[in-house]
């Protein structure tokens, strides 16, 4: 034996192996391990996908109780047939495990606060936020309710999570998907709580906004003053064209709200300064505010074939791989087709064999803070309704990877949990001490809305399902074969006085507590309107003559909803074509109101040549968002410029980062008040600007922009908008980028960077369902997969696809059904 | 060198039987990626050639059956997740830069375990 030839070779070998075998750091993320990434034989190479492959396959299954035949059709869509309802949700777990497994972990570990299990301590901000705001003890209330007191939801999701983990007890090392080799972790197993974090997730993104929006308006009118805030962030809008049609008489309010005496005062126009804020600690970027949807249904009375049809489509962001998940569910209790979510059992928007439904986002506030008075340092008692109550400790524990654990200690009260206080601070929190209570963190049976609605034969039906549901509270349309169209307003909203819980609310005594749910019944409903239609586009559901106070009318986009309602008012022998078009509809009416205003004030004959060549476009331009138009992108540039000249002294020289206020309070003032005087620079102390100056400078301002953008070929609106379909962990190679397609803020076609339309669906209610719709994405979540973004070019093209919803021997005989996963019990 | 039959049928005999064991354990997925090393590290001492030979046989072995799993892997998937992940590492896009590394590496610590293994029996 030659030594050292030998120890030398041998170093060598184990020191490369042993390099290639460690996550290696480059800038601030970390490779994967490359020697096992690259190997042929378990790395990513295993993941990519033969093209054209089958996806035939016998599966057995001991949970099964009987036997279930998948057909998948050829955009990858199984169309499950099931001898009974456990059964068919077993395969659904199974399925969204085969095609989903990483997502669906993924987006549970963001919602309990575990990325930094995974990914390190960068995202212990991220994970600190989600366990303080109470995602995982809001979960823990759900589970505990549900399997306590109902049954039939527990099986339910039981027999989804048996599927999943069916999944995985087969799947092999090597073929785990595709990002966690990439990252360097392990799949673990599936867990009804799970299931519940993810619904979790949805409240969040649905109603969390205000959890940032709270405390920003409550920085913002601190900085104000209260009456100049109620002036920029008014809650009149003038030209609301609400869900429930003005008129529409409402009955007496059961519950009254009263302010609390000295709320005035105390409350509204408070003013206090705050000490600097320590320990601060970012924020996960805030759910988007355009996190919205629109969905509508019109009466056979203004369709050609005489029977409904049904729209929906929720904007959320867009994501590879997609939130949606195709499927099929058909067992002898009833047959539903439509968009499910990986992680949770049954369809979310769809149709069966008699009704079509949808949902769009109230947008209500269900989050609420209150300022907390501690005892002292150790939080364990807080002053409250005249003495000291005693706080209950929570204890959360954060594992980061490659460090040690963080604990969490969070201090729980009577209104929820201490979110922010001398341990967690944000960038607006200022110091205080907020306890946060959330709707999100009562126990809800979620699921058994959906559960109920894919089984639902009539408009009773539908009613008893969706008045189960309590948050994010959704507007739920809803038509039917039988002619009934309707949407309802649903979930468990507060009974607010007006302007409760706008701004962080005194928390020492009970006077500023909820004071009750609205009833069901008095929720916001419409049925069978005279007009012909019922919609929504996330604009306030009623005018002012409702009883309940909705919520800041910043969380109400204004303008769809008028697009919306003011074409379908004018449409009459609608077909399922004709709803796609709406769908994609591209006009701009926001800029039909503000584009005149602007003209008011712009001194054409005072701007320079360029300046004066931008507005003449913009003035050509035929008020449609169409990806090739440059018109958009000319009056975009120059309205944000007009809103900065005139903003932009008000809430410079704050502190912290402040709120703009809407776009219609500009314009309204525009319209009717040339002498506004927010447009003065008080910058500028000896002057007094007009507002025909701000809006001039503006367009200059604008104009140079806009010759750069020329420049660098980025005029036209797509490729201004630069719309991406983005990975989830971000990943450009991942990601869809630079679509080209129209659409944007108040645009019915809510398409902007990377958020829009994340499921179109159109469903005309003939005798055999006549339905539309797709997603961008692909079924498969594999980056390695043929069918990983099947639909993405398609969705921006405007384009649908024809849904498969059919009786299995004839889904069996369609030419599109390609393949047949066989699932046995023994 | 010279290389004589027996030689040169030794070298094939090693390169073939390195590659055999390397696909054959590979199909194992709870082992280690890395596990080829070992199996070249044993090859090497029970087939006796010269270091330089022993590495390339060992090189080859594991690097050709690398290469062609991952030509032919990349060839039924149209370069799809190949062009995605030489983005990502970054290679620029190029999934034969990606299929030279993978092989490149294979043959690397192929080569090496091999060489090491030879020192074992060999004598000066």
């Amino acid at each position: 034996m030659r030594i050292l030839p030998f120890i030398a070779s041998t170093l060598a070998t184990v020191g490369l192996i042993s390099v290639l075998n460690i996550q290696l750091k480059t800038g601030k993320t970390l490779t994967p391990k490359l020697g096992y990434f690259l190997s042929p034989q378990q790395g990513f190479w295993k993941n990519a996908e033969k093209v054209g492959a089958s996806f035939d396959a016998n599966i057995v299954a001991k949970d099964l109780k009987g036997n279930v035949d998948v057909y998948m059709d050829d955009r990858l869509v199984p169309h499950i047939y099931a001898d009974n309802d456990e059964d068919a949700y077993f395969v659904q777990g199974y399925l969204h495990a085969k095609f989903r497994l990483w997502q669906m972990d993924f987006q549970t570990r963001v919602a309990s606060g575990r990325l930094s299990e995974i990914a390190g301590a960068d995202k212990l901000t991220i994970d600190r936020f989600f366990r303080r705001l109470g995602m995982v003890y809001g979960a823990e209330q759900t589970e505990k309710y549900i399997n306590e007191n109902n049954p039939v939801m527990k099986a339910t999701v039981d027999a989804y999570t048996a599927g999943v983990n069916a999944y995985l007890k087969q799947l092999s090392p090597e073929e785990i998907p595709f990002e966690y080799k990439l990252m360097n972790y392990q799949p673990e197993e599936w867990s009804p709580k799970k299931t519940y974090l993810f619904l979790m997730f949805m409240s969040y993104d649905l109603t969390g906004r205000a959890a940032a929006a709270d405390l920003q308006l409550t920085n913002t009118r601190d900085f104000l003053g209260y009456d100049l805030f109620d002036k920029l962030y008014t809650n009149q809008q003038d030209s609301l064209d609400p869900i429930i049609p003005k008129g529409t008489s409402f009955a007496e309010a059961s519950i009254k709200p009263t302010k609390p005496v000295g709320a005035d005062l105390a409350y509204l126009k408070k003013k206090e300064t705050t000490d600097e804020a320590q320990n601060i600690s970012s924020s996960p970027e805030a759910p988007d505010k355009n996190n919205g949807s629109n969905n509508w249904a019109v009466a056979g009375s203004k369709t050609k074939s005489g029977r409904p049809i049904l729209c929906s489509d929720p904007h959320l962001g867009l994501n590879l791989p997609s939130l949606w998940y195709e499927v099929q569910i058909t067992t002898p209790t009833h047959s539903t087709y439509g968009a499910s979510f990986p992680g949770s059992p049954a369809v979310i928007i769809g149709f069966n064999d008699s009704l079509a439904w949808g949902v769009t986002n109230a947008g209500r506030d269900v989050l609420d803070y209150y300022d907390l008075k501690f005892k002292d340092s150790t939080q364990k008692e807080y002053w409250f309704n005249g003495s000291w109550q005693a706080t209950t400790n929570r204890q959360e524990v954060i594992k980061v990877k490659d460090s040690a654990d963080v604990v969490e200690n969070i201090a729980m009260t009577h209104w929820g949990p201490a979110m922010f206080d001398a341990h967690y601070q944000n960038e607006q929190s200022m110091g205080r001490n907020l306890a946060v209570k959330w709707t999100g963190h009562n126990a809800s049976t979620g699921v058994e809305t959906f559960y109920k609605l894919n089984r639902a034969k009539n408009y009773d039906d539908y009613i008893g399902a969706i008045n189960l549901w309590k948050c994010p509270g959704q507007n739920f349309v809803f038509a039917s074969k039988t002619g009934d169209i309707a949407i309802k307003q649903q979930g468990s909203f507060v009974a607010r006085w007006d302007r409760q819980g706008d701004f962080i609310m005194p928390g020492e005594d009970s006077s500023y507590d909820w004071q009750g749910f609205i009833p069901n019944e008095e929720n916001p409903m419409i049925k069978n309107p005279e007009r012909g239609f019922v919609s929504s586009a996330n604009q306030k559901s009623v005018d002012s003559t409702y009883p309940y106070y909705l919520g800041t009318a910043s969380s109400f986009p204004l303008y769809r909803g008028i697009s919306v309602n003011k074409h379908l008012a004018t449409m009459n022998q609608i077909t399922a074509e004709d709803m796609q078009g709406l769908q994609t509809n591209n006009y701009n009416v926001f800029a039909e109101v503000a584009r005149p205003a602007l003209n008011k004030f712009i001194d054409i004959n005072a701007l320079s040549s360029d300046a004066q060549k931008m507005v003449k476009e913009m003035n050509n331009w035929d008020l449609y968002n169409h990806e090739n138009s440059k018109g958009i992108t000319i009056f975009k540039l120059i309205w944000d410029s007009v809103e900065n000249a005139v903003w932009g002294d008000e809430l410079a020289g704050a502190k912290v980062k402040l709120t703009k206020p809407e776009a219609y309070v500009l314009v309204d003032q525009m319209n009717k008040d040339s002498n506004f005087i927010v447009a003065d620079d008080i910058r500028t102390k000896n002057k007094v600007e007009t507002l025909k100056e701000q809006v001039n400078l503006g367009v200059e301002h604008a104009t140079k922009k806009l010759l750069e953008l020329e420049k660098e070929n980025k005029i036209t609106w797509a490729s201004f908008k630069a719309t991406s379909v983005n990975h989830l962990t971000k990943i450009p190679a991942l990601s869809r980028l630079n679509l080209p397609i129209g659409g944007g803020v108040n645009i019915i076609n809510a398409t902007t960077e990377n958020h829009g339309p994340s499921w179109r669906m159109v469903v005309h209610l003939t005798d055999e369902i006549e339905a539309y719709g797709l997603y961008p994405g692909g079924q498969s979540g594999n980056p390695g997969s043929p069918y990983y973004d099947t639909f993405v070019d398609y969705w921006a093209a405007g384009k649908y696809y024809r849904l498969l919803f059919l009786p299995k021997a004839k889904l069996i005989a369609n030419e599109r059904t390609k393949w047949h996963i066989q699932f046995k019990n023994a | 060198m010279k290389i004589t039959e027996s030689n040169s049928m030794k070298f094939l005999v090693g390169t073939l039987v390195s590659a055999l064991v390397t696909y054959a354990i590979g199909l194992y997925g709870n082992l280690p990626w890395w596990s080829f090393a070992i199996s070249n590290f044993i090859i090497a001492i029970l087939i006796t050639q010269t270091p330089f030979k022993s590495f390339l046989s060992g090189a080859l072995g594991v690097g050709l059956t690398w290469l062609t799993l991952a030509m032919i892997i990349d060839q039924q998937n149209h370069h799809l997740l190949s062009g995605k992940v030489a983005t990502i590492l970054p290679l620029n896009g190029s999934y034969v830069a990606l299929i030279a590394i993978t092989a490149f590496v294979g043959f690397l610590i192929g080569g090496l375990s091999a060489l090491a293994g030879s020192y074992v029996r060999k004598t000066a």
